[in-house]
């Protein structure tokens, strides 16, 4: 016999203990700290850093996401995070049907607002049929209508030196609100909405009433829900921990999220 | 410098045949490869754990129909594709954590990247070394199409295709009949099939089933989305391509195994393959 096929049954036993002996390595603990350390952490924020550029420079700064026909509609369109913000304050607001919601905006502009669901639907409409991607994976197509977040940064006067859009949020998870930001190209997006109904019906609790945000080439965190104020700043340094929102601050999530 | 050009014919005639197997370009490209994809595959089962259903079409959600499935009841785990459902208590959506506390995760801690449920390391993890991925493999293929390689190692000869050459190889796989001599020199017709599938089409549906999932990049290039039939569906090639090139994976490491795999393994590392000598020589 050829002696390459004769130690085959040595072979697959010496195989056998090798993938037996590399198992049992303790490597578990090793891998999560080399997840810890700063210098790796530093390394692989590098990629969200690339995704965005290559984004930014690939990306037409108004290429539109795509939109869909009402016979794509998700039959149910699931709701994520904060099903219902604690405390009486928003469920008087609720009992009265946000009557006297009001949503701010300031910082950084000429004429701060106090907007009421009124003003804010007297405004020009935009609707749009897009898809929803969650972070977790799961993707929901629903009908969005409400006034482009343009429009009433245009009415407010946005200064130049305004960079950020923040968005304060009414719910809290833990002990700390929820909030989000934007730069402005995604802010002047013809795509981003303030909206206030979902599937032409008002935009349920556990979906963000009584207005929420579209950011529509980014997922689904970004899409702040209860809106309260929308804060025009020059840097998101002193804002929460200073990495632009809610999940980014404790989880370290991708502030630039359209991957 | 060709692959099977060099044969070392040293003077010394005892000593067995050395031949100048891989370049140095297949060999780095090799072992980045390997620690790449190790990487991108246990982030990606740690992402997947984050909603371990899959879909087909644009949306999916709880509420849709999940093609597969991986759950726990109180007491099991399950993985379910279509209407087969398959009990993996122990091993996948109820298994037991190195702290020996109960977890419902789809996929195990050693499996994932991090150990530890985590979303958001899941991803950073993903998407940097998707990028390390894509850029190897983009550099591989240019060097594999003007460097020969491809011409040269890979390129399917007239005469290698037909059922009667296939049929022959599959016997000779089967058999652990591993080619010596002078075919040792060449990749047979299964290994180069093999390789072009997986460096010309798994690898890159990898990386476009991946943009495609991008909200940002569908609207770079809304085309993608439409070649794939939707986000969802996208996202379901994404993870059988996967699991074939883990399928492919197993196969290359039994077959380096069960053919040999020091020299296997010094071949891949400095380039150099001990000719195996031929059957003809009357050993048999």
């Amino acid at each position: 016999m050829n002696d390459l096929t004769l130690p085959r049954r040595q072979l697959i036993a010496r195989a056998g203990s090798l993938v037996a002996a590399a198992g049992a390595l303790p490597l578990l603990s090793g891998c999560d700290a080399i997840n810890e350390a700063p210098a790796v952490r530093k390394i692989l924020s590098m990629g969200e850093k690339m995704h965005r550029a290559s984004q930014r420079a690939l990306t037409d700064r108004d290429a539109l996401a795509r939109e869909f026909a009402r016979t794509d509609l998700s039959p149910v369109f699931r709701s994520n995070g904060t099903r219902l913000p604690e405390g009486d304050a928003y469920a008087a607001h609720a009992a009265r049907g946000f009557a006297d919601w009001r949503v701010a905006v300031r910082g950084l502009v000429a004429r701060p607002l106090m907007l009421s669901m009124a003003d804010i639907r007297a405004m020009p409409q935009r609707t749009q049929i897009t898809r929803h991607d969650c972070v977790e994976g799961w993707s929901a197509i629903g009908e969005w209508t409400g006034v482009q977040l343009s429009r009433v940064l245009a009415a407010a006067e946005l200064k130049g030196s305004a960079r950020y859009i923040v968005f304060r949020c009414a719910d809290r998870i833990g002990a700390a609100e929820y909030y989000e930001s934007c730069d402005l190209i995604d802010a002047l997006h013809p795509q981003t909405i303030l909206a206030w109904a979902l599937n032409r019906q008002l935009l349920p609790i556990a979906n963000g009433a009584p207005l929420r945000l579209r950011i529509e080439r980014q997922l689904g965190y970004k899409h702040a829900k209860y809106l309260r104020a929308i804060e025009a700043v020059a840097s998101l340094e002193k804002v929460g921990a200073g990495k632009g929102g809610y999940w980014e601050d404790r989880v370290d999530y991708e502030w630039y999220a359209g991957i | 410098m060709g692959a099977a050009d060099i044969l070392d014919v040293s003077p010394q005639a005892a000593g067995p045949v050395r031949v100048y197997r891989h370049r140095l370009p297949v060999r780095l490209w090799h072992w980045l490869n390997a620690a790449t994809l190790l990487v991108l595959l246990m982030s990606g089962l740690m992402i997947f754990n984050a909603h371990p259903r899959l879909y087909w079409g644009q949306y999916g959600a709880n509420h849709d129909h999940a093609w597969l499935e991986i759950g726990s009841t109180r007491a099991t785990g399950y993985l379910r594709i279509g209407s087969w459902k398959v009990d993996t208590t122990g091993m996948l959506g109820h298994w037991t954590d190195r702290d020996g506390a109960t977890q419902r995760w789809a996929f195990p801690g050693w499996a994932t990247i991090p150990t530890r449920y985590s979303l958001a390391d899941g991803r950073r993890w993903h998407l940097s070394f998707a990028w390390l991925f894509a850029v190897a493999l983009t550099l591989y293929m240019i060097w594999t199409a003007i460097g020969g390689h491809l011409a040269k190692d890979l390129r399917v000869r007239r005469g290698e295709w037909g059922l009667g050459a296939l049929w022959r190889d599959l016997k000779d796989h089967a058999r652990l009949r591993f080619p010596a001599g002078e075919a040792a020199l060449r990749y047979n017709i299964l290994q180069k099939l093999s390789y072009i599938g997986v460096i010309f089409l798994l690898l890159p549906l990898m990386i476009f089933t991946g943009l495609a999932m991008s909200p940002g990049f569908n609207a770079t290039a809304p085309w993608l989305i439409d070649l794939f039939g939707g986000r969802q569906s996208a996202r379901s090639i994404h993870f059988i391509t996967a699991t074939l090139l883990l399928l492919f994976f197993l196969i290359h490491v039994a077959m380096v195994l069960l053919a040999g795999p020091a020299n296997a393994l010094r071949s891949i590392v400095t380039g150099w393959l001990r000719l195996p000598p031929a059957r003809e020589e009357g050993r048999e």
